[in-house]
């Protein structure tokens, strides 16, 4: 394109010239809205549905990820089960990014990991070499009313599936108040060891699963940084931070005596020395008994 | 090309319905060469290539990554690893070497799309439409590469047609089908060539690469040439033709040395009397430097010499600062 020279030394009116900054004026301001669009557009193309897991070895963070992903399918190519799939058109997902639903084809956990091997770009991390360390989401048994393990009854699939068997899933025995005779054997998920592979979604026998893998940050609670546990800090301690660290009194019968985590209820041993009847006493009387 | 006459109608006349289609049925066999590779694993199991046009991986050892993919990843702060470079490399070589808007014409699956609309606009002889400046696609190319400066990750892929409809057809299409109707309907109604030829950032940015590239189409027996104007009338940038087709008065070379150019070989084909010729760039400096005639210092004499700084003959030529001619004619 071509700048007309003003005869005039630019200080007249030059229609050449006019035509040109305004055509060039229009080209900007339709670039500028198209950029504006866009650039809206792609804020809101980083809200992943919870239920879209990203392949191994992608950044937790939307934004990272979709700035170093190309687009290329060449994790989908090297993946041997066809969990993975790129995002088409009309899909929640941002456009042409790799994803899977675990509920469909859940992640098996290759132990050479092609997915990441193909990726040229380092969208998923390299320096994943074993996978038990991806962590791809989070698994939570997120409703217990429709988890038949909560009802007493024997299922323990999704703790059979897990391929980090025992350790990202373990059964957690509880009594069985219904029948007051046996036992719930709940599935409890360690974040420790949880890859996000999405086996146990996909094995949940419920109609709708009752575990689901979760983004880990929609799944994970943080205590506050300040928070100190007392038990940990004694036992690391190796003495009571707080003073004094008084003994339990139990308020039982004559002769009676208990022991927790030892011997419990005893019987027919001298008794200590009996609570006050007021517990401020107790308290105020410092560690001097029994 | 006579009133009332299809461009092309004396190439047919001259040599053939085939002869006059050569390098059109050429490029489609490309275009579907391409595309075949990528479908042939997906669909035959025949996993020749596996990918798509931003990056891709043949036979397990050859990497090839789209230049501008890779700018917008290093722009938004990411270290790739360096199977993309040496990819974009490769592809940055090859796009040097063809002509770098060959990608438009003979690989870009979008191409097909905007010639059907274009034929169908001559068929039916719709003029009138909206006018976008040429330029506007620097404009979005520089655009899209702010956004990934600026944390907008690669924005330019939430909506690239050229990426959406090659992944479409090899990873499953969506809705991608819209934006094929979109730009039939776009380039059909709105603008003649409205998105390759104006819009695409992806043709600008393979169109800089272009602007450096050694094959070429040149008029190289532009003394042939009867007006027919039919080059012009297929001719996708047809502003590029100008220049070398009718520069020589004014000591341009014949060689369309334009980035704009797609080297689709459209105006050889449709040409009855052979004017046209693929070539190299350095094809304007034989021609220059056996030409008597004194040569003015264009932008095309320009680019011959740092291309070739050997040959320098029309530097001493004396030089007339007054009658500069712009390559690029605004369209």
């Amino acid at each position: 394109m071509t700048v007309p020279v003003n005869d005039k030394g630019g200080m007249g009116f030059d229609p050449g010239r006019r035509r040109w900054l305004a055509e060039g004026l229009r080209t900007l301001a339709g670039v500028a809205l198209v950029t504006g669009l866009l650039g809206v557009y792609q804020r809101q193309a980083r809200a992943l549905p919870a239920t879209a897991i990203r392949p191994p070895g992608a950044s937790t963070d939307e934004a990272d990820f979709q700035s170093a992903c190309i687009r290329c399918g060449l994790c989908v190519r090297d993946c041997p089960y066809d969990t993975l799939r790129l995002a088409r058109p009309g899909e929640e997902v941002a456009l042409g990014t790799p994803y899977f639903v675990a509920r469909d084809i859940p992640c098996e956990m290759c132990d050479d990991i092609p997915c990441v091997k193909a990726c040229p770009t380092g969208a998923l991390d390299r320096g994943l070499t074993q996978i038990e360390e991806a962590r791809m989401g989070l698994a939570v048994l997120i409703d217990q009313e429709a988890c038949i393990a909560f009802q007493g009854l024997r299922c323990e699939v999704c703790f059979n599936i897990c391929p980090v068997r025992g350790k990202a899933i373990s059964l957690n025995k509880q009594h069985n108040p219904r029948s007051g005779k046996h036992a719930f054997f709940i599935p409890v998920v360690h974040s420790h060891d949880c890859t996000g592979c999405g086996k146990c979604e996909k094995a949940c026998i419920l109609e709708e699963a009752a575990i689901k893998v979760l983004p880990i940050a929609l799944a994970k609670g943080m205590l506050g940084k300040h928070y100190r546990l007392g038990w940990e800090q004694k036992a690391q301690a190796g003495e009571s931070l707080v003073t004094p660290d008084l003994p339990h009194h139990y308020n039982l019968p004559e002769g009676m005596q208990y022991e927790h985590g030892g011997r419990g209820l005893i019987f027919g041993e001298p008794s200590p020395a009996p609570s006050p009847a007021n517990p401020l006493e107790t308290l105020n009387g410092g560690g001097g008994n029994p | 090309m006579k009133p009332g006459e299809r461009p092309g109608a004396e190439a047919i006349e001259r040599k053939g319905w085939l002869g006059a289609h050569r390098w059109l049925l050429a490029r489609r066999l490309s275009q579907l060469v391409f595309l075949g590779l990528f479908l042939a694993g997906p669909w035959l199991g025949l996993w020749i290539v596996k990918g798509n046009l931003a990056s891709s991986l043949t036979l397990d050892v050859l990497p090839l990554t789209d230049p501008l993919l890779l700018s917008q990843v290093l722009a938004s702060g990411n270290l790739p690893e360096n199977a993309a470079f040496i990819g974009a490399a490769i592809v940055l070589i090859f796009y040097l070497v063809v002509g770098g808007r060959v990608y438009c014409s003979w690989v870009c699956p979008v191409n097909p799309i905007t010639d059907a609309a274009e034929w169908l606009r001559r068929r039916l002889a719709i003029k009138a439409g909206a006018h976008f400046s040429a330029q506007t696609r620097y404009w979005l190319l520089g655009a899209i590469l702010l956004l990934a400066t600026t944390g907008g990750g690669l924005a330019w892929e939430l909506v690239n047609p050229v990426s959406m409809v090659y992944r479409g057809l090899v990873f499953g299409m969506g809705l991608a089908w819209g934006i094929l109707v979109a730009i039939f309907l776009l380039d059909l109604f709105i603008g003649r060539r409205a998105w390759c030829g104006h819009l695409c950032p992806v043709g600008a940015f393979y169109g800089l690469l272009g602007g450096v590239a050694l094959v070429r189409v040149g008029a190289l027996r532009r003394e042939r040439c009867d007006d027919c104007l039919d080059c012009f009338a297929v001719c996708p940038e047809h502003q590029v033709i100008k220049p070398a087709l009718r520069g020589a008065d004014k000591g341009l070379g014949p060689v369309i040395l334009s980035g704009h150019c797609t080297n689709c070989g459209r105006c050889i084909d449709v040409c009855g009397r052979d004017v046209f010729a693929f070539t190299t760039r350095f094809a304007n400096n034989h021609r220059l430097a056996n030409n008597p005639r004194p040569t003015n210092p264009c932008r095309s004499a320009i680019h011959f010499r740092s291309a070739n700084p050997s040959r320098t003959a029309i530097n001493t030529r004396p030089v007339n600062a007054g009658d500069n001619h712009p390559q690029e004619v605004s369209s």
